[in-house]
């Protein structure tokens, strides 16, 4: 008989190897689901490595597709740290994207244009996360609920654009005009994707991590988050660090969109995030809400996306799979989490 | 010898190398009182915790009437007729008392049978005098209430054996004697108790036979509580002689804070009403008063967390502009709370941020916003080596430190930056007598600095023994302040009633 027992420590090899248990545990799981679409598990998973991580091609792709989740992971990671329930990276993702397309269709010259393109689609994400954490500090609204539905608003509004007003008018279709040549994105290797974008991704993990581990407002957000209590005795103003949480967090996430319209797609469509903000939750947990963590939880992610599709063109598995792992994930994270807080401990069965 | 109701035989507990019991044997008789006694950290707890089932031991048995059993978790405690009353209450608080009562007791068909519960409380109730209306929700019981609520709770599930994890801790005076009624009532009709405590006054005046425990193991049975001294029992406990500090005389200076005409709104507890007091250089005030007279609120508004409606507030001749914490901070305020673990403490972060908190923004720990690492551990690391604090080190989580431990951190945090006023509520609440002691003799070295203190308390015989005045609290005005030379603690008891208004208005 086995039983769960209050841990009254936690080691801190922990923090490392519950990611790895969780995901080690999601590839067993979902290798049955390959197994029933009658695949080989090891060829299917060979397939997936090889093409997100094989050559070095394959890394940028997967370094692409992680940029945009390193900043909304950032996003959510930051927002959790002060229990401010951000689920809307996605809406400021997309807000971000929008407001970006809008200066970079702008003619001026290409860096001011970049430099700009940042920090409208940073303001513009951060506008729409100060939406719940407002509605959370005065009317105590949930924010939870607020910022997830909050997606919704701003995706249908993304759609009214872009078939309406702001439809391309040489294309026809549902998409944003694109921007000017001179705001693309300089492409760091020749012949692949890799924009400046991805790098300035890589720089800012650092960076939130100081911000958290190293500056007041950071102490401030970790003990908001952990007691507002003893935060407001200690002479911190709570309301105040919640929406400063929420500003910086919709940045993180404009930025995420900032960089798909910069240097990935250089205009808006419907489908611009296939849930990047959604996917920086499950980041943000596997990272355990830590900055540094949030780099190789997005590549883990991102390699999953890219390993996904050449698995699906393989052996007929469909990519789908990729979002099953994503999910599973994230359960196996959470119930790997519970293991900080208890442990197994055996029972002899007697009388 | 009648038969024991429990017993328990060579209990062993570790957790990683601390064994928290080792070899302990104890047995609870029917209709007796069993005090387990121990200083924080003994055992008490972890104790109970095995035989209610949340622990599985290392080594050891129990026996429910002279039968072994196992008991895997609380239903198999219940089911072999345990019930505890733990320190933090388990009860839904927007439920009725009966619901709470029936909660998990749903027959196998799922309904529930209200009209059999509310006759099985009515019976209860009028078995053991414990009495509570039904209907009301749990949010709107006084915490003795809830109390009774979770005893009752116990006897309802068929608990022949009940343990109260230091009951007495969050009660008032007058609901202590309350308890002991309907406890001794419960022990006449031949149920067992086990009564944990360290108030060794409560002990004596209550149990039949004690036993006491030190570093997980039994060093000390005492058979006639009643006739044993409480210096015989702490020494048990402690293991050495336990001397009161002394208090030097003094003679106090300027008033450091000044309370005039201070009334307030829209507080959860008892407002103030124009209250005005204050307090000398080198001198301590002590606050008397039955729970909920508006203690609550003049801590609050003196700890900058509750601005007050009308009246002022002057800190060493300074008149207080906004009431925020760091205002009062930076006007040489020191605060300690009465609640540590939820207003004083980060539990889930690692103990220096707790100890560096509400002074993060200073230039002692931080500039132009960057956080001083060096600094903050050095000051973390100086003050757990001044004040004793027992702990792995700075990172470790606060929430793993004894109470006694934590007390002193917050009094560390406070004092390491020379209050010139010092205001403090239930300081020793919960503590064991060495923890205790030991916060009353930094107050008073802090009184010979020339500190001024307020201590608003409900432990009498502390205030009577730190204080120079005491000032009682009633009903939301200060009935009345005398020299703790001219009090005794039934002339405060008179004055926390209401009744006999003596004593110069302070």
């Amino acid at each position: 008989m086995f039983r769960l027992e209050a841990r009254t420590s936690t080691p801190a090899w922990f923090n490392l190897a519950l990611p790895l248990i969780a995901i080690a545990v999601t590839l067993v799981l979902c290798s049955g689901l390959i197994a029933v679409a009658g695949a080989g598990v090891v060829e299917a998973y060979g397939v997936m490595l090889s093409a997100s991580l094989g050559d070095s091609y394959a890394i940028t792709e997967t370094l692409v597709r992680a940029a945009p989740m390193i900043f909304t992971g950032l996003a959510v990671a930051i927002a959790f740290r002060a229990k401010f329930w951000n689920i809307g990276a996605e809406g400021q993702l997309l807000a971000g994207a929008v407001a970006s397309c809008f200066v970079g269709a702008i003619p001026m010259p290409g860096y001011l244009a970049m430099l700009l393109m940042a920090l409208v689609g940073a303001a513009a994400g951060a506008l729409v996360a100060l939406v719940p954490a407002t509605l959370r500090v005065k009317f105590k609204v949930d924010d939870v609920v607020s910022s997830l539905l909050l997606n919704s608003v701003i995706y249908y509004a993304l759609m009214a654009l872009i078939e309406g007003p702001w439809k391309d008018t040489f294309s026809g279709y549902p998409i944003s005009p694109p921007i000017e040549d001179s705001a693309n994105f300089p492409v760091l290797i020749e012949g692949t994707r890799l924009h400046l974008g991805v790098v300035v991704a890589l720089i800012a993990a650092p960076l939130c991590w100081f911000l958290i581990a190293r500056t007041t407002l950071g102490f401030r957000i970790r003990v908001t988050g952990e007691n507002p209590e003893a935060a407001r005795y200690g002479g911190i103003n709570v309301q105040r660090v919640l929406i400063s949480t929420a500003l910086l967090s919709g940045a993180l996430a404009g930025l995420a969109g900032v960089g798909e319209v910069g240097g990935v797609h250089f205009q808006v469509m419907s489908d611009i995030s296939p849930g990047y903000g959604y996917s920086g939750i499950v980041v943000a947990m596997l990272a355990r809400l830590n900055p540094l963590g949030v780099v190789p939880a997005a590549i883990f992610l991102a390699a999953v996306m890219t390993g996904a599709e050449a698995m699906s063109r393989a052996t007929g598995v469909p990519a789908f799979l990729s979002d099953v792992i994503q999910g599973t994930a994230l359960l196996a994270m959470l119930v790997a989490l519970l293991f900080t807080a208890y442990r197994i401990r055996r029972v002899r069965a007697s009388a | 010898m009648s038969a024991s109701l429990i017993e328990m035989r060579g209990i062993t507990k570790s957790f990683g190398a601390v064994k928290a019991n080792e070899g302990v044997d104890l047995s609870v008789a029917p209709g007796e009182i069993l005090g387990l006694l121990g200083e924080n950290g003994a055992g008490k707890t972890t104790l109970m915790n095995v035989l209610f089932g949340a622990y599985a031991p290392d080594a050891g048995e129990i026996l429910v009437e002279g039968r072994p059993v196992a008991i895997h978790n609380s239903a198999d405690a219940l089911a072999a007729g345990i019930g505890m009353v733990h320190q933090h209450f388990h009860l839904a608080p927007r439920l009725t008392v009966l619901e709470n009562l029936l909660i998990g007791i749903a027959g196998k068909s799922g309904r529930i049978d209200r009209a059999r519960g509310l006759a099985r409380l009515t019976e209860i109730s009028r078995q053991y005098g414990l009495s509570l209306d039904p209907n009301l929700p749990v949010s709107a019981l006084s915490v003795g209430e809830q109390q009774r609520l979770e005893i009752i709770k116990a006897l309802f599930r068929g608990a022949k054996l009940l343990i109260l994890d230091e009951p007495t801790a969050v009660l008032a005076p007058s609901e202590v004697d309350g308890l002991f009624a309907a406890l001794r009532s419960m022990a006449a009709q031949g149920l067992g108790i086990i009564f944990i405590s360290h108030k060794l006054n409560e002990v004596r005046a209550l149990t039949h036979r004690c036993v006491v425990l030190r570093h997980g193991k039994v060093a000390g049975r005492v058979d006639h509580p009643a006739g044993t001294t409480s210096a015989e029992m702490a020494t048990l406990m402690c293991g050495h002689e336990i001397v009161p500090p002394v208090k030097e005389a003094s003679t106090p200076g300027a008033s450091v804070l000044t309370l005039d005409g201070i009334s307030t709104s829209g507080h959860a507890g008892t407002p103030l009403r124009d209250v005005s007091l204050f307090v000398r250089a080198g001198e301590i005030l002590g606050i008397a008063g039955v729970s909920g007279n508006g203690q609550r609120a003049l801590a609050d508004v003196i700890s900058g967390m509750l601005p007050p409606r009308s009246g002022t507030m002057t800190i060493a001749g300074k008149k207080v502009a906004q009431f925020s914490p760091r205002e009062l901070q930076a006007l040489g305020l020191g605060r300690i709370p009465e609640d540590r673990m939820t207003t004083g403490l980060v539990t889930n972060l690692p103990l220096v941020d707790s100890m560096v908190l509400p002074r993060i923004g200073t230039e002692a720990f931080s500039r132009k916003g960057l956080l001083n690492p060096a600094a903050i551990r050095a000051f973390a690391e100086a003050q757990i080596e001044a004040y004793d604090i027992r702990c792995p080190g700075p990172m470790v989580r606060a929430g793993a430190l004894s109470g006694g431990n934590l007390q002193k951190a917050l009094l560390a945090r406070e004092l390491a930056f020379d209050p010139k006023v010092l205001i403090v509520s239930q300081p020793t609440r919960g503590l064991d007598i060495g923890a205790a002691r030991f916060i009353h003799e930094k107050f008073l070295a802090m009184r010979a600095k020339g500190c001024g203190i307020i201590v608003i308390g409900e432990d009498l015989e502390e205030l009577l023994m730190l204080s120079d005045r005491i000032a009682v609290m009633y009903e939301g005005r200060i009935a009345g302040t005398l020299p703790s030379a001219d009090a005794t603690v039934a002339r405060l008891g008179l004055m926390m009633t209401g009744a006999g208004h003596t004593g110069e208005a302070a």
